[in-house]
């Protein structure tokens, strides 16, 4: 099942604390949304407001249209997978995955069905009859997915599932948390802190800083058309030049650039955006050095008009010119942002 | 210098089991006294032993006392660890100290305080009371063993059981006790060799039906007798069997 989630001016202190601002969030049924942002953005907390671990201090939070705020986590459409698994070290796996239907009063043929079910689903059918202790890291992960998925939850909470995870099984487990996703069609909410695993499963990001939303879309658009300078931070490397407008075009550190603005900014451009070749003229720079990265050469350009200023570009392979060698620097796709 | 070591294993041994071996020895003296010499085996005394009914009467008073006192305890232990290792409370570490502090009063004045209080509400000094009292001596006991062995490995289990539908009952069934068996085994048992054992509150609670300890205690104002030597034997036959099944049971499987 899956249904879709709306959180309306939900607001969550701690004391003194506030952790989340007044957070208005849409979420559609069958979607993988991924909050992501630094350790103390408030992801967290969303989550387990979501999940009925924590109640809002105000606003309210819909779960398929009904209203959810002040409903216990047993009762609640939505099941956590959690950072640590918190897997039952005393049952089997079989017995793990079919606590959910045990609670909900499923016969013990009906649950057992549904946990080698949902076995194998993550590809565990053979060791139904394992303890959890048994298990390598990545597998105790999919145990706790099978188990979460196993009541047939219209919203699954995922609390930095892979952080634990080395980084090769990371990449592997995102792939097949996707394609679970799509096969099971729930909808899922997922909390990281790295942004490359948001990229990789996401159909929709939300960026979150201090306790507020700071950007969200999709991840393409959140990569290329950051709405703030946190946002296109976070997303990647990004190279700084502040701008303001003069004239036609507009003014910077760099000399005159071709662009039009209308209020001080900064220009940000992704090092893979800077270049050789492109659009935008940044004028004469220095090469200071190089590093192979396998796919594109990593380079400090030293600007000849700032010679305080560092520009990092990626480089493709065979375009590197010599160290110290002085070239035109161009970039394409630049962002305009205000500063924060 | 090895030689020396073993020296002083044995004699540590012998001051710790001699009086045991001397009282277990004894036991099966072939005379009206348990001193020396030792006049060769009988069985006789513990054939004395195991056919007086008043003995054998105790012997089951004790059974049932430390079984229920320590059941009692037990769950009161628990549900006072699991309350508190989860919510935080205003005071909670006054709460926590309030259970603990029991353990320093000396059962001496336990009793005599549950003497009073019982008389006062009527409560005449019976099997009942002096289980009562070996709660409140094993209460901060098992308290203590099983808030020890909670973890924040055990409250996340807890809280996904809650996340997945388990009412607070089910949870308590079903995820905590069975995560915190080595602990709630070792805190029955415990309780339980602490209650059979126990005299001075069960002499000062108890009064026509009373607890092995204390028929063992009358019998020594007639003056020593193998048989008082027998019956010891016999409570420590019971003391070393509950720790044979603790070691083999509990013990193991926390190391495993």
């Amino acid at each position: 099942m899956t249904a879709d989630v709306a959180v309306q001016s939900v607001r969550q202190t701690f004391n003194t604390f506030t952790a989340l601002h007044r957070i208005d969030l849409e979420i559609a049924a069958g979607e993988f949304v991924v909050l992501l942002g630094p350790s103390g953005c408030g992801k967290t907390t969303l989550l387990s407001i979501l999940g009925g671990f924590l109640t809002p201090t105000e606003g309210r939070v819909l779960i398929g249209g009904r209203d959810m705020t002040h409903v216990a986590p047993k009762d609640r459409p939505t099941t956590t997978m959690f950072q640590d698994y918190a897997l039952f070290p005393h049952m089997s796996l079989r017995d793990n995955v079919a606590f959910g239907p045990r609670m909900r009063g499923s016969g013990r043929g009906d649950r057992n069905r549904r946990a080698e079910e949902m076995l194998a689903l993550v590809g565990l059918a053979d060791k139904a009859g394992r303890r959890p202790h048994e298990l390598s890291g990545g597998q105790r992960q999919r145990v706790a997915l099978a188990r979460a998925l196993a009541v047939d939850p219209d919203v699954l909470l995922l609390d930095e599932p892979l952080g634990a995870l080395d980084l090769k099984l990371r990449r592997q487990m995102q792939e097949e948390l996707k394609a679970i996703q799509r096969k099971v069609g729930t909808t899922f909410v997922h909390v990281t802190h790295d942004q490359e695993e948001a990229m990789a499963i996401a159909d929709r990001i939300v960026v979150m800083n201090e306790g507020r939303i700071e950007d969200l879309g999709t991840p393409q658009k959140i990569y290329l058309e950051p709405r703030s300078l946190f946002s296109a931070g976070f997303m990647g490397e990004v190279n700084r030049i502040p701008v303001r407008p003069a004239g036609q075009g507009a003014e910077s550190a760099l000399g005159p650039l071709a662009l039009t603005t209308d209020k001080p900014g900064t220009l940000c451009l992704r090092p893979e955006n800077v270049g050789l070749k492109g659009s935008l003229a940044l004028g004469p720079a220095r090469l200071t050095d190089a590093a192979f990265f396998g796919t594109y050469h990593r380079c400090h350009f030293t600007p000849v008009a700032a010679p305080d200023m560092q520009i990092v570009a990626h480089l493709p392979l065979g375009d590197l010119p010599e160290t110290g060698a002085e070239v035109a620097l161009w970039g394409t796709n630049p962002m305009i942002l205000e500063a924060a | 210098m090895r030689v020396l070591g073993w020296i002083y294993l044995a004699l540590a041994y012998g001051f710790i089991f001699l009086p045991v071996g001397a009282l277990v020895l004894f036991s099966f003296q072939d005379g009206r006294l348990p001193v020396p010499p030792f006049n060769g085996p009988t069985v006789k005394w513990y054939a004395d032993v195991l056919g007086d009914r008043d003995l054998m009467a105790a012997l089951v008073n004790s059974l049932m006392v430390a079984a229920a006192s320590s059941a009692v305890a037990l769950v009161l232990g628990f549900l006072a660890a699991q309350g508190l290792a989860r919510v935080a409370l205003p005071g909670s570490v006054v709460m926590r100290g309030l259970l603990i502090a029991p353990m320093t009063v000396s059962y001496l004045i336990i009793a005599l305080g549950l003497l009073s209080a019982f008389n006062h509400i009527g409560l005449r000094p019976s099997l009942m009371a002096a289980g009562i009292g070996h709660v409140v001596i094993n209460l901060p006991l098992c308290f203590a063993i099983l808030f020890a062995a909670m973890g924040a490995h055990q409250q996340n289990a807890e809280r996904a059981a809650r996340d997945l539908g388990a009412s607070e009952l089910r949870v308590l069934w079903h995820v905590s006790a069975p995560m915190l068996r080595p602990a709630l085994l070792a805190a029955f048992f415990l309780s339980f060799t602490f209650s059979w054992d126990e005299f001075i509150i069960a002499f000062l609670l108890t009064r026509f039906d009373v607890t092995l300890p204390v028929e063992i205690w009358s019998m020594l104002r007639s003056g020593l007798s193998p048989a008082t030597n027998a019956i010891g034997s016999l409570v420590f036959l019971v003391s070393v069997a509950l720790l044979v099944v603790l070691e083999f049971t509990v013990f193991r499987k926390v190391r495993k």
